[in-house]
């Protein structure tokens, strides 16, 4: 049977949790690695770190929170965000993360993909798309830097060719909808669900727990990947899964 | 109670790091290692993998632990395999043909079939064939979290004691004496992981 995953995201630059996060009892909320360890007690299924540090001096922080994470978390962590060598990609793996997640970097040099996966293996390969419809609607194009960068690039080919690479899961973004919590971009993420076949992660747009069941039942999800709703504190893990469960979804219980 | 030296073997290859953790919050004294002469010491030996099978069995040969491996299973001290760990133990693997696996649990590592996608990436629940002392104190069904898209299949299917579903049933818990496998991360499994981790700790004491 497949089972669904809920993978809540925390933005983190210079070792701290960017935006506030909105649990009362935490010591400090900052802490990547104290939040972390509270989703794994909360049910999350897997956690995905995105680091947004801009200097490059500071990557070391990451790999100090990585091997932090490892010893407090035990549950699995994708790390995306500065990955643009193989040698990053070690780094942050053998610090403790299982997976990392590419992006810009790919895009730019494809065979970065090819790497990763030839030496940690196909399941240690998170391709992150960021994807916006385009402007007659007849699809969608890959952008980079957070939506303002167009490549020209059709995002299922894109898609299709980072798995032909060894891409082992694809994390997909809408750049229509993050941001808006008007709820994922469901054609989009049923297009690439069903024309891949390797897990998918939802992301962009989650306002409500309605709209994770959503990216599942009809977006077809592997896995669905939400920031703001849980860390302002609006809904907890357990909420999300119980919607999904009362639903038919098929999810680790809490 | 004193915590028994587990060693970890360390041929180099991806995060094992992870399985070093999680065996000291399950209260051992777990070392990662490629030293023959810990790994003898040791009350307990754990041979994690990731990756590819024919790159784990590349990387445990240049690291000169295959022997390590053999002692160790024939010591009847309690030893573990974790995901690739686990494949390495059998004969060999369709992912890497030609490449001679462990060899200790005859049968051979068969690619996932079936309208379901590959790797499996999720979590899943166990379920238990054969009672084993590695399931004290779990749930009927545990949840633990898999990553593979190639799965053992034993010559002797008594030496499965747990399976999961994904497409069809596929072999998650071997034991066969003092070995003892996972398909899944238990080091990646939350509670119940760790619950897991912390039977085959106490057999080691």
């Amino acid at each position: 049977m497949e089972v669904a995953r809920v993978i809540p995201c925390l933005d983190v630059t210079n070792g701290r949790v960017v935006k506030g996060v909105n649990f009362v009892d935490l010591r400090d909320a900052g802490d990547p690695v104290e939040l972390a360890a509270r989703y794994d007690q909360q049910g999350a299924d897997e956690l995905v770190f995105l680091d947004i540090t801009a200097s490059s001096d500071n990557r070391n922080t990451m790999i100090d929170v990585v091997e932090r994470t490892a010893a407090e978390v035990f549950i699995p962590f994708t790390v995306g965000g500065g990955i643009r060598a193989l040698e990053d990609a070690r780094g942050i793996l053998r610090a403790g993360a299982d997976k990392v997640s590419v992006n810009t970097s790919a895009v730019e040099r494809p065979q970065l993909i090819n790497e990763i996966a030839a030496e940690f293996g196909v399941q240690c390969v998170v391709c992150a798309v960021d994807a916006k419809r385009t402007a007659d609607g007849s699809g969608w194009e890959v952008f980079l830097h957070g939506g303002r960068t167009p490549t020209g690039k059709n995002a299922l080919e894109w898609i299709t060719e980072a798995v032909q690479r060894g891409a082992g899961e694809i994390l997909l973004t809408s750049m229509d909808r993050d941001g808006t919590r008007e709820g994922f971009d469901i054609e989009l993420t049923r297009a690439v669900c069903d024309s891949v076949g390797v897990p998918v992660i939802a992301s962009g747009g989650v306002g409500t727990l309605q709209h994770l069941v959503d990216g599942v039942v009809q977006g077809h999800a592997s896995g669905v990947l939400a920031a703001s709703i849980f860390h302002f504190g609006e809904h907890t893990i357990a909420e999300a899964k119980a919607l999904m469960i009362s639903q038919g979804v098929v999810i680790r219980p809490v | 109670m004193t915590r028994p030296l587990i060693a970890v073997l360390d041929y180099g290859i991806g995060n094992l790091s992870s399985a070093q953790k999680a065996l000291v919050r399950s209260g051992a004294d777990a070392r990662l290692t490629r030293d023959p002469g810990l790994a003898r010491d040791a009350a307990g030996v754990v041979l994690p993998g990731v990756g590819a099978f024919g790159a784990c069995m590349d990387a445990l040969r240049a690291a000169h632990l295959e022997d390590v491996v053999y002692e160790s299973v024939a010591s009847q001290r309690p030893f573990m395999g974790i995901c690739v760990g686990m494949q390495m133990l059998f004969t060999s693997s369709v992912e890497s043909p030609g490449v001679a696996g462990l060899d200790v649990i005859h049968g051979t590592v068969e690619l996932i079939e079936g309208n379901v996608r590959r790797p499996q990436m999720q979590w899943n629940e166990l379920h238990v064939e054969n009672e084993d002392p590695l399931f004290a104190g779990l749930p009927k069904t545990p949840w633990v979290y898999f990553v593979h898209s190639y799965s053992a299949v034993p010559k002797d299917s008594l030496v499965v004691v747990a399976t999961c579903e994904y497409g069809k049933n596929l072999t998650a818990v071997v034991r066969q004496e003092n070995v003892v496998a996972t398909q899944f991360h238990p080091e990646k499994s939350a509670k119940d992981g760790l619950q897991l981790l912390h039977n085959f700790v106490s057999s080691c004491s």
